[in-house]
């Protein structure tokens, strides 16, 4: 269906990627947010907080982090589209949130502007550290999806993206920012509302006596009742069956979690998202996304110069990782080049991923600025060798 | 004018013999049988029917759900159409029967 | 009398998830007692059972969320008052109860429990406090009376305990009293004055825990512990909330002890909307809910 009309801006703007983050989470029909302050994701609130009394929604700041992540879910279930932003301390903290959503399928989104790490880091200054923290951060055994933009544009779209697939899967999705990403101004183009495609929560048909509130579809995942409408719902971050009562026997775990971490890894063709170029009789393929892809696009374009042979992958979709193209890459190339603002944790999955038929060689970064495009051309040029 | 008499409900295998409704009945109209239910527990039975009024009270007082006073005349009229309850205890409503011979034997 | 063959139903039953009866509190545990007054609450102020929410944390009292038969969130320990929030704000035609137990709202819940008692969210949060972390075995919690056996006390606690009447009122909670499980009654009628407030409104309610508390504390059973309730329990409506304490065997203060506006613009809600609307005038957009499409 198209996006409601009272929530898009649209036009073309000059915006940087927290403020286009808010436009693509109204446009994508949140009405509610809850947050808390933290440098450098606070903007993408404020300007909810600014907006959507004039479009029609909630936003309040609770206490701390444990609040907003799970007061944006009671909203969830009280029939919003809700979401939150933070960075990495707050997202520490929201972890066991993230499993209850997880655990509940709760269609929501977290919003993380990466920064320096680890604890208070560096507050002002961008990170990709967070990357296999928003993978498997909760405890226990479940899948999300992960969208990494690289312009305030995708940030805009993505966070649309976002809403869409948490709706769809009914998980917790993340947009996994980075504080120069959030903090760069460039040119956004907001379309018409008729031209945005957004997912509808999916909302049971059954009435109450028929409908089990989580006995899955065919894409193995459950519709969701309204609240208030004497569905008498039972929602629960305990094991449970298909009514949603608690039942802890493992043979239950079993068929619940399985179904948990299925219902992504099955679905992975329509969700996996990438940019790739020249990949195709490449010797090197440069792995990269956020605010690092555009350093690694300069790389790129100056090794292609000096005549070698380089391929682009990008990761759009962070997680449920790629492992299908990544391993399709791997066999053909000399090597590939991941290069991350991080001490290297995507690298292993692209590590694992290629299994062994490629050499991998990680350009990493301790965070605090974007890398030099040299050093990736460096690593490129070793590897190409 | 008959006075009014109230009675009671138990749903014998939902007791844990807490004692609750045996001490806080107003008028002391239960007590607990030495007969017991299949988890071992001693349940209450009317000792003094007689005394009943239907009060409820044991039936507020009951931390399972096993126990309810009512008043039979005014439940006949109210209940024309029953709610049904996956456990719906059937007559008669007097006493659940493993406590009847307690009743019988006196 | 004639012998009815009518089929009676315990009238209780009609607000439980009769499918998941025998619940797994133990014997002379005080929340089931709590539940009826519950039940009986929502008969007597003829509450609408499909625009209640009940949102419950984790422990025992916990457990109450996934055996009435209402839309029931039992969600993360502490946290239920901030779901509570999100869902009341989003869908202000629901009445949201929150359902939990002391430790799970004065310990790691305790944050919460100050906040939305200063914002004034018109939540109704009834407390069964047993005085000790139970469903993990029954741990010191801030309630625990000092110089009583806990498990993490093994040699008698001695951290002072909150007196959560007073810690409520302090915070802005608009209406709280304080029953036990032997005053099912005014439990009730309690509850059911909660139910026409608006605000943050809060009931605790003082329950034997037998198998852990009492146990420890060769303080008898479940039976025992409400006839002490009925012994020690002085009714005082309006008291002082700074002199209703509790001691391991002194008096136990019952009763109303505040009940009170805040103020001309009431709970959250109207502050919220009230001041949005007198900024923005036109432009503000009031809807009745935030929902999606």
């Amino acid at each position: 269906m198209h996006a409601d009309p009272a929530g898009v801006l649209t036009g073309t703007h000059f915006l940087d990627g927290d403020h286009a983050c808010c436009e693509g989470a109204l446009a994508a029909g949140a009405r509610f947010s809850s947050g808390y302050p933290i440098t450098p994701s606070t903007e993408v609130v404020e300007r909810f907080a600014a907006r959507v009394p004039t479009v029609g929604g909630t936003f309040i700041q609770m206490e701390d982090e444990l609040a907003a992540s799970i007061t944006l879910q009671g909203a969830v279930w009280g029939g919003a589209k809700a979401f939150t932003v933070t960075s990495g301390p707050g997202f520490s903290l929201m972890m066991e949130h993230i499993g209850y959503a997880a655990m509940t399928e709760t269609p929501c989104v977290f919003v993380d502007v990466q920064r320096g790490g680890p604890s208070t880091g560096l507050p002002t200054l961008p990170a990709q550290q967070d990357m296999m923290q928003v993978r498997w951060g909760s405890h226990g055994d479940y899948e999300i999806i992960a969208l990494c933009p690289n312009s305030p544009q995708e940030c805009f779209d993505l966070t649309i993206t976002a809403f869409n697939y948490a709706e769809k899967y009914r998980c917790p999705v993340f947009v996994m920012m980075d504080e120069v990403v959030g903090h760069m101004t460039e040119k956004v183009v907001i379309p018409a509302p008729e031209d945005i495609e957004i997912e509808p929560r999916r909302y049971t048909t059954l009435p109450p006596k028929e409908f089990l509130a989580f006995k899955p579809g065919a894409d193995l995942v459950p519709d969701m009742p309204r609240v208030g409408e004497g569905y008498n719902v039972h929602v629960t971050g305990l094991t449970h069956d298909e009514r949603g009562y608690p039942d802890m026997r493992p043979e239950v775990q079993a068929v619940l979690v399985k179904r948990l971490v299925e219902k992504i890894t099955k679905n992975v063709d329509q969700i996996t998202l990438f940019e790739e170029d020249q990949v195709e009789g490449a010797d090197v393929v440069v792995v990269s996304y956020g605010i690092t892809s555009r350093v690694a696009q300069k790389a790129i374009d100056m090794a292609r110069e000096k005549g070698i042979k380089v391929g682009k992958f990008r990761l759009i979709t962070a997680w449920p990782f790629p492992e299908k193209q990544i391993a399709a890459i791997a066999k053909k190339v000399k090597g590939i080049v991941v290069a991350e603002l991080n001490l290297g944790q995507m690298v292993r999955e692209v590590e694992r991923a290629a299994a062994g038929q490629t050499k991998v060689r990680l350009v990493g970064h301790a965070g605090g600025s974007v890398h030099k495009p040299e050093d990736i051309l460096k690593a490129i040029m070793e590897v190409a060798r | 004018m008959a006075k009014v008499q109230g009675s009671v409900q138990i749903v014998v295998e939902r007791c844990k013999a807490c004692g609750f409704c045996v001490e806080f009945c107003p008028t002391h109209v239960l007590a607990l049988s030495s007969a017991f239910n299949a988890k071992g527990y001693h349940t209450p039975y009317m000792a003094h029917p007689e005394k009943c009024s239907g009060c409820d009270l044991c039936g507020m007082y009951c931390p399972d759900f096993a126990i309810f006073g009512f008043k039979p005349e005014v439940e006949k009229k109210a209940n024309a159409e029953p709610v049904p309850s996956s456990e719906a205890v059937a007559a008669p409503p007097l006493v659940s029967t493993e406590n009847k011979e307690e009743q019988d034997a006196r | 009398m004639s012998e009815a063959t009518v089929t009676i139903q315990n009238p209780v039953e009609q607000f439980l998830r009769m499918d998941r009866i025998p619940h797994i509190w133990c014997p002379g545990c005080g929340i089931g007692t709590s539940v009826n007054s519950f039940a009986h609450a929502l008969t007597d102020a003829n509450i609408d059972m499909k625009n209640l929410a009940i949102v419950s944390g984790i422990g025992c009292t916990g457990r109450v969320a996934g055996y009435v038969n209402l839309d029931s969130f039992h969600t993360t320990h502490g946290r239920a008052i901030p779901f509570a929030t999100g869902l009341k704000l989003a869908n202000p035609k629901l009445n949201v109860v929150v359902y939990s137990g002391d430790g799970d709202l004065f310990a790691i819940g305790g944050n919460h429990l100050i906040h939305a008692a200063r914002r004034n969210i018109d939540l109704k949060v009834v407390c069964i406090n047993n005085l000790v972390f139970a469903m993990t075995g029954g741990q010191t919690a801030p309630t625990t009376p000092g110089a009583v056996i806990t498990a993490t006390n093994p040699y008698g606690t001695y951290d002072p305990s909150f007196n959560l009447p007073y810690l409520v009122e302090a915070a802005g909670a608009v209406y709280v009293a304080r029953w036990t499980a032997f005053h099912v009654k005014q439990l009730a009628r309690s509850m059911e004055e909660m139910f026409a407030k608006k605000g943050f409104s809060f009931i605790e309610v003082l329950s034997p825990c037998p198998t852990l508390y009492q146990r420890r504390n060769k303080m008898g059973d479940g039976l025992d512990t409400m006839k002490f309730y009925k012994q020690v329990s002085k009714v005082r409506n309006g008291a002082p909330t700074s002199e209703v304490a509790l001691t391991k065997s002194g008096e136990i203060v019952v009763g109303k002890f505040v009940d009170r506006e805040r103020g001309e613009r009431g709970d959250y809600g109207n502050l919220m909307h009230d001041s949005l609307a007198g900024a923005l005038g036109e432009d503000y957009v009031e809807t009745e809910a935030c929902s999606c499409q």
